[in-house]
């Protein structure tokens, strides 16, 4: 009796792990069609982008259901890459994903939630040199191309021309000592110290002052050849650690911190910029539309950002929008013509440039009479070309490094952590456990 | 000693007498096992949906949990089996041990202090004379915020720069702290944050209060017993099934703190999520408020290491068990073995 009871036990608990190893995820990639079938059916796309950027999103997905009258394309705007992979994970999710960032291309590649895009690439002969070497470079991962740019993020300088006339500067700063100096001729503080405005605010995790930022201009180096960590072995990075913190000090982090706190949230009309609380900063192009949307009476101006060394200066960080094709889509057909078209169609990355004032990622959309440029815009389209221009490498545990490293950034400004050395080998072998970890 | 049991003993005393009772037995014990069957059918009938509740969404989950920890398993593939290594990397993890301070300090510091608060909340309570159903009210109105939005409200009010907490307390010439944005003030923050909401452990507390023979007080009073000697020996006594019941549920709540940490580091860093989720900003500032259902989920669902979030998942379990039996041993002397 107590053998049957037992092995009725043992059988229980074996069919709850048989059942638990059959709940999970299969691998079925779809494989292409014939060259030439029409695109047909309903697609769902989910990108991440809100209000006046969703409504400029929507008007080419107008555009796009014109063209091909019979997809539908179900749009949902507001998503976010981590609710993305969870939907992939539980078999359901968009056909089409669109995420903010490159550093989950690695991710997304590497477990197969998109699917690798060379057969559909290869079978319509898209031509992979219409886009730059970097976008070629950060839209895939160890060879699998699993994901085409929908547009590019670059990464300048912003000053506020109004405060530099007041202080009598007459450009922009060019390297990050002259930075500094700028940065603490335009600050006011109240009799009492307090910050009323700052100008720089050198905080790690404001905005986007962050380290993945600021890498192209200190020449600093994220992951060795075999995948590893570098932050610990790269002479540049110290020497950027130590130029924050000394700004940081002179400001007083508690002074920061206090100022922070108080300032409006990035995307929304009360961001510091746009209320002339922090005179300078660093941001992507597209702040440049929501400069004339929210504060059009800010003067401002664009520039590279300040650099480490002048070789250096013009350089930028450079990301873009990424999308695939989803593992679970039961229409990969219709969701492939859709990628390809916001991919590669002249007009519409052309519209969506202008829309969402975002970098084009193709040439012809680069070059083309109907991109709307200014003096301001420029300076992005120039730092885009620079040679020096780069982005974060892809890893199969996607931005954990940077996230890594970005925790010690903050325990070195606030002086929890005062082993520059020490901590920056220990940032290596957290990210390098990570590395193990994913496999 | 008889080798009948009670109710064979019964069948063979039978009313007719005529029949010997052992050539009866085989028929009537056929048909009183048949009744026992169905007796037993009908009981399992009736528990039957909680039985199958509990193994579908209490014994599978755990049994898969323990399984996916033997696995590498990134929510997208198959799960490839791997052994012992998560396992070993649970003693590797160099953010485990903040994830795990943290916690503890949750469970020794908001646990003790939410009930101490509300008790004596209560007890002031059952006091007032006038208008106790509008405190008791009031007291409680935040318990129905819901954990989100009361987070959010709770940052606002204590932004360093321009909240009116620091507003208040500049205007009679204190230097507030920085709160949330604080490695210091971080977790006191969110304790405060837990007292504010303590309505629905209060009134658990006054209904437990009010359960209290007032005789016995009549008694100690002319004894000569005072207030304090009173709700020492009297109102803790009575109550302490009460307490070790707020123990035991507040110590599993807050060893799967969550929510409310997960908001003020968002909201208090003032970062961007956009597209990045907001796990992104766990922990701000410093991983001071980084707890371990915080550091399970950046695991799981940001590092997609979703075999390790089980061996976290799993000790979480076994540690939440560990710590409600502790408790359950520990104080069966105070509650009178009750």
């Amino acid at each position: 009796m107590n053998r049957t009871r037992a092995g009725l036990r043992a059988g229980a608990v074996l069919a709850a792990v048989a059942l638990a190893a059959g709940c999970t995820p299969g691998s079925n990639a779809p494989t292409p069609g014939a060259s030439g079938v029409e695109p047909t059916g309903t697609i769902e796309f989910w990108h991440f982008f809100t209000d006046r950027e969703a409504e400029e999103i929507a008007k080419v997905i107008d555009d796009f259901e014109a063209k091909y009258p019979k997809v539908h394309v179900v749009v949902k705007d507001g998503q976010d890459d981590t609710k993305m992979l969870q939907a992939i994970g539980a078999g359901e999710g968009p056909d089409v994903g669109l995420s903010y960032s490159t550093d989950i291309v690695g991710k997304f590649c590497s477990s197969g939630a998109w699917i690798d895009l060379n057969a559909y690439l290869e079978r319509d002969d898209v031509d992979l040199s219409q886009f730059p070497d970097s976008v070629r470079s950060y839209t895939e991962y160890r060879g699998k191309r699993c994901s085409m740019p929908f547009l590019t993020d670059t990464y300048g300088f912003y000053y506020n021309k109004n405060d530099f006339a007041e202080a009598g500067i007459t450009q922009p700063p060019k390297t990050l000592d002259e930075l500094a100096d700028v940065a603490k001729r335009l600050t006011k503080r109240a009799p009492d110290g307090t910050i009323e405005r700052a100008g720089f605010l050198p905080l790690w995790g404001f905005y986007e002052f962050s380290p993945a930022h600021f890498a192209p201009i200190a020449g600093a180096g994220w992951l060795k050849s075999d995948g590893t960590s570098a932050v610990g072995t790269d002479a540049a990075w110290p020497d950027l650690l130590r130029w924050q913190k000394e700004l940081v000090d002179w400001y007083g982090y508690d002074n920061l911190e206090k100022f922070r706190a108080s300032l409006g949230d990035e995307f929304s009309a009360d961001h510091a910029f746009h209320k002339d609380q922090v005179s300078m900063m660093v941001d992507g192009e597209w702040r440049i539309a929501f400069l004339k949307d929210q504060a059009p009476d800010v003067e401002f101006g664009t520039a590279p950002m300040p650099a480490m060394t002048s070789d250096l200066y013009g350089a930028g960080y450079v990301t873009g929008n990424v999308m695939g094709v989803s593992k679970n889509s039961d229409n990969p057909e219709a969701a492939w013509a859709l990628i390809r078209y916001l991919a590669t169609d002249t007009g519409a990355v052309v519209k969506l440039a202008n829309g969402i004032k975002n970098v084009p990622s193709t040439r012809a959309a680069l070059t083309s009479p109907d991109l709307e440029v200014d003096p301001a815009f420029q300076t992005f389209l120039d730092i885009f070309d620079d040679p020096n221009t780069s982005t974060t490498p892809p890893s199969a545990v996607g931005p954990a490094y940077q996230e890594t490293f970005t925790q010690f950034c903050m325990e070195w400004q606030s002086g929890s952590t005062t082993d520059l050395t020490g901590g920056l080998a220990e940032v290596d072998n957290q990210v390098n456990q990570l590395i193990e970890l994913a496999g | 000693m008889s080798t009948l049991a009670p109710s064979q003993e019964g069948a063979g005393r039978s009313s007719t007498g005529t029949t010997p009772a052992r050539a009866l037995r085989p028929v009537r014990s056929a048909g009183r096992r048949a009744k026992r069957l169905r007796q037993r059918l009908v009981v399992l009938s009736f528990i039957g949906p909680a039985v199958a509740g509990l193994a579908i969404f209490f014994v599978y989950p755990l049994l898969a949990a323990v399984y996916f920890s033997f696995t590498r398993f990134d929510l997208v593939n198959q799960p490839v089996w791997v052994g012992l290594q998560n396992w070993r990397f649970l003693f590797k993890d160099s953010n485990l041990p903040d994830a795990v301070r943290n916690t503890i300090w949750f469970v020794v510091i908001m646990v003790p202090a939410r009930i101490i608060f509300a008790l004596v909340t209560s007890v002031l309570l059952n006091r007032i004379r006038r208008g106790q159903s509008l405190y008791r009210t009031l007291f409680f109105l935040p318990a129905l915020a819901p954990p989100v939005a009361a987070t959010l409200a709770f940052v606002f009010l204590l932004k360093p720069g321009t909240g009116p907490v620091n507003s208040l307390l500049d205007a009679v010439g204190i230097e507030g702290p920085l709160w949330f944005n604080s490695p210091t003030w971080a977790k006191p923050s969110l304790v405060l944050l837990s007292l504010w909401g303590i309505g629905d452990l209060m009134i658990i507390f006054v209904a437990a209060l009010l359960d209290v023979p007032a005789e016995l007080y009549e008694a100690a009073a002319i004894d000569g017993a005072g207030r304090w000697r009173q709700f020492r020996n009297i109102t803790l006594p009575t109550i302490s099934p009460v307490l070790l019941f707020a123990g035991v549920t507040g110590a599993i709540a807050t060893l799967q703190y969550f929510t409310q940490a997960a908001v003020a580091a968002s909201v208090a860093s003032g970062g961007a999520t956009t597209g990045g989720g907001i796990s992104s900003t766990f922990g701000y500032p410093e991983r001071s408020t980084l707890t371990y259902p915080l550091w399970l989920y950046v695991v799981g669902f940001r590092f997609n290491s979703l075999g390790y979030a089980n061996v976290l998942a799993v000790v979480l379990f076994v540690v939440a068990v560990a710590v409600t039996s502790i408790m359950l041993r520990r104080f069966r002397a105070f509650t009178g073995g009750s």
